[in-house]
Parts: C-alpha cells; structure tokens; sequence
C-alpha cells in the first residue's frame, strides 16, 4: 500500500508539472516549450542565458509543436511556448494559452535527403517522382508535410511516398538506416545529421518556408524572465545560434 | 476471501475504467458518427481488421507448435527458449520495430538477402504490419497454450501412446482436441493484441493509407491535426476490442479454468 502510495503521488505530482519551481534559495525556473526541431540550437543557449542570468536555470519540454499546444491548453505550465509552425501558434493563440502577439523568430525550408555519396543521383524535387525510388514524407497533418504538400502543388509533381511519418526525425532515420533512398526533411534535420546523410537542394523549397513563431504563455510563472528568454532568441546571440543549426533568418 | 482486498482491487479497476470515461466525458458524443465514417478512417479500420485477423492465422499456425515443443520437450536449454519467446512482451514496442528493421530492412541481413535475391523489399507494406503484429501477438497465445498444456498434464497422451498410437496422431486426436478451449482464448488476445499493435507497425511498416497506415496509427495521425477524430477513432478501437474479447469471453474462461 506504501508504494502504491508513493506511486500515486509520482502520477499526481507528474500530472501538475513537476518541477515547475524547484524549491528554495532563490533559483528561479524558467519552463520552455519549444519544437523538437529546436532541441540543438535552444540547448545551446540554454547555458549563455543562464550565465548572463545567475540563479536562474532553463528548463525544456522539447516535443511536436501540436502536442505542446494540447498540453498547454490541458493546463501544463510553462513560461515560454515556440512553435515549428504558424498553424500550432496559431491554435495556441485561439486556446487562449498564449499572452500578447507571437514573433517570428526563425524559418526552415526543406530539403532532401539522400544516403551519403547520393548513390541514386538525385539532383533535384521532380527526380523523387521517379519510379523505383523508395521515398519518404511527413504527413499532411504535421508541418514538415504541409510543406512537402505545399511544393507538390507548387511545382504540379506529385510523389508516391512509401510512407508518411509523423514526424521528420522518423523520416530523417529511414534514410539514414537505408531503408528509404530519399526523404523531404528540414534542411536544420539534414545539417544535424550531416554525414550520416547527404543533402540535396531544391529551389521550389523557397514555396514552402515555416516560421517559427515563439510567444510568452499566458500567467506564466516567470514572466519576467520569459520576456527576457524570447527577447534573447530574437536577438543577435540567439539568430547566430539558429543560423548555426541551418535556420534562415525570419 | 479478505475484505480488505476490495480497496486496491476497486483502484485497479479504476486504473483501467476511469481513463476510458474521461475519453468518454470529454468526447461530443453526437459527432462520433460523423468522425468514424470518413475515408481515412474506414480505410484504416478495414486494414486494420484484415491484417489483425491474417496475424491471428500466423499466430495459431506458427504459436501453437511453438507451444507444445515449450511445453513437452525436455531438450536442454528450453527453459531460456520460453524466456525468449516472451520477450515482445516485455520489449517496448519500438525497440521491436527496430529490431525488425534490423532484421529485415534494406540493411539487415535478410532484408538485403531478399532484396538481392528476389527484389523484395518487407518495410512499407503490407507484408511488415502483418509481421510486426505477429510478432508482438503470438506470445499472448503461446503463454495461454502453454499454461494449459502444462496444467493438463500428458497423463491422456501417454495412455494413447501406451495403445500404440503413433506421435502425430496423438497430437492430432488428443492434444489439439485439448487444447481447443485455450486456443481460443488465446486467438482472442492476439487478434485483440494485433489490433491495438502500434509502435513496431509504426517503426517498422511506416504509415501511408491503404498501405500500413492501421486504425491505431490512423488516430496517432489525426491527434497531431484533429484531435476530435482522434478521439472518436479511439473510441471506435476500444468497442471494437472490447466486441471482440466479450464474445469470446465464454471460451476464454473455460481456457484459463483448465
């Protein structure tokens, strides 16, 4: 019964956000939910920030920008809400979860990506309609297919996917496992894996560049400091940061 | 049998009922309908049902002869085989499909075998949902096989051999017969297991409609756009899977009372 008891708190104390103020002597949290796009660039700031604010630690909840929407209109904390897309932010601003206007902060366009050496000789988006090619994209529902639907339209090539993952890191890992020969993913995804993949370049990417939009979350616990966090993403640190994951400026 | 066992036991029972009312609670009722009959996801319901029910097949043919070789070998080492053969159990589903991408992608060691042989590629078909439901299923009818087999004992067998019946025919006029009630039950798990297969389906097969895109996926796919669909297509598995496992519910005590 004892641990039963232990094991029902944890539930609860997970269900209310743990750690939303991890106790005592002044330390002050700052929760981020941010795209899982942004894990490296955002991690990577995470320590400048919390060297130019003393006591202060960052804390992240990196997952699909929807997810966090639904999280935060279901009542999660947080301070500080970045979406990969401006449909999530825009959801976000409907639920009522957000306070004042989102700025964009960051864009990302796809790119293909292909087994290094690119053995099958892709040179360009209307090569991928190309019969005997195994090839993967996001779906539909998600913004890295949106995009990928958004260059099909744009350029009347219409693909056959083997499959439609939910999210570009699952379309990214087929082509770096072999399984696929080619996949629509986000150059930032392409560049973090650079090596393991090869990347090809299409000019119709430029039809279907996302923002990504960021926004202080309404009665967030650390206000201040939100602000703070948002105003340091926009500026100089934070875009050379972006720019250094692939990110094109906003 | 001890009062006392009412409290945790009406908190187990809460553990599984209350989620499915909060589903319940929240869900506009009325809209179900509306949500269920889209394209999407009757095309997904459909694979679902068929794939579930062709894994189910593959389970019985392949499960049961694995069950009766755990039950009544004496082979050494049988005891780490049994363990074995419970691990998709215990595997978080995920680490099953990439277990089966290893095994049969592109660049696991059968999966080039074929693929140099016979241009056949397994993942993003069909073919993989159908195996990663198989190989998440079959232990559910492998460990309800094997307990019965094991609590019946071979006392029948023995007596049949002892009148001179050859080894297949003793398997065929007196274990199977035996076993039937349990194959049942254990049928049931794994179609049911099968239906709700999710994550070595979506690591493994990949997601496209028509294709491997099942019911479970199905819903992952609209909680990311709609999550009112989502819901609803949730709600359509859960009567599907409970339908299922209450009218077989008969067969399946019978199979665990023997």
């Amino acid at each position: 019964m004892k641990k039963l008891g232990a094991l029902v708190a944890a539930a609860a104390l997970m269900i209310t956000g743990c750690g939303s103020s991890s106790g005592g002597s002044g330390s002050e949290t700052l929760t981020v939910f941010a795209a899982a796009s942004l894990t490296e660039s955002f991690t990577a700031l995470k320590t400048s920030f919390e060297s130019s604010h003393p006591g202060t630690e960052v804390k992240f909840n990196f997952a699909g920008s929807s997810a966090l929407v639904q999280q935060l209109s279901n009542g999660a904390r947080a301070d500080v809400f970045a979406s990969a897309d401006q449909t999530n932010m825009d959801k976000a601003v409907q639920a009522g979860v957000v306070d004042g206007a989102p700025s964009v902060f960051a864009t990302n366009r796809l790119t293909i990506a292909v087994a290094p050496g690119n053995p099958k000789g892709i040179t360009g988006f209307a090569d991928l309609a190309r019969g005997g090619l195994t090839v993967i994209v996001c779906a539909p529902q998600v913004p890295c297919g949106s995009a990928a639907e958004k260059v099909e339209r744009g350029t009347g090539v219409t693909l056959r996917p083997a499959s439609e993952e939910q999210d570009v890191k699952q379309a990214l890992n087929k082509v770096q496992s072999g399984d696929a020969d080619a996949g629509l993913v986000y150059v930032t995804d392409a560049a973090s894996a650079a090596g393991k993949v090869g990347q090809v370049d299409f000019p119709e990417s430029a039809q279907a560049v996302n923002s990504y939009p960021i926004a202080v979350v309404k009665d967030a616990p650390q206000a201040g400091l939100a602000k703070q966090w948002v105003e340091f993403v926009l500026g100089e640190q934070g875009r050379a940061e972006l720019q250094k994951a692939g990110f094109g400026a906003p | 049998m001890p009062w006392v066992l009412w409290v945790p036991a009406t908190l187990a029972l809460a553990l599984v009922v209350l989620p499915v009312v909060g589903l319940l609670v929240r869900t506009d009722l009325r809209r179900v309908p509306e949500l269920i009959v889209s394209d999407a996801a009757l095309t997904a319901l459909r694979l679902s049902l068929e794939t579930a029910a062709v894994s189910t097949l593959a389970c019985i043919v392949l499960g049961v002869p694995l069950a009766v070789v755990l039950a009544r070998s004496t082979v050494r080492g049988i005891r780490v085989l049994r363990a074995v053969v419970l691990l998709p159990l215990v595997l978080p589903p995920v680490v099953g499909g990439l277990a089966l991408l290893y095994l049969l992608g592109r660049k696991g060691f059968l999966g080039y075998l074929l693929g140099v042989t016979a241009g056949v590629q397994v993942p993003f078909t069909t073919a993989a949902v159908i195996i990663a439901q198989t190989f998440v299923a079959m232990p559910f009818l492998v460990v309800s096989l094997e307990g019965a087999l094991r609590s019946g004992g071979d006392r029948y067998e023995q007596i049949a051999s002892t009148l001179g019946a050859r080894p297949w025919t003793v398997f065929r006029r007196v274990t199977l017969p035996l076993l039937l009630p349990a194959l049942g039950s254990g049928a049931v798990l794994s179609f049911a297991r099968a239906l709700g297969e999710f994550g070595a389906t979506i690591t493994f097969a990949g997601s496209y409609e028509g294709v491997t895109r099942t019911l479970p996926l199905e819903v992952y796919v609209q909680a990311e756009a709609d999550v009112e669909s989502a819901v609803a297509l949730a709600l359509l598995l859960i009567v599907v899977a409970v339908v299922v496992i209450a009218v077989a519910r008969p067969r399946a005590l019978e199979g665990t009372a023997r």
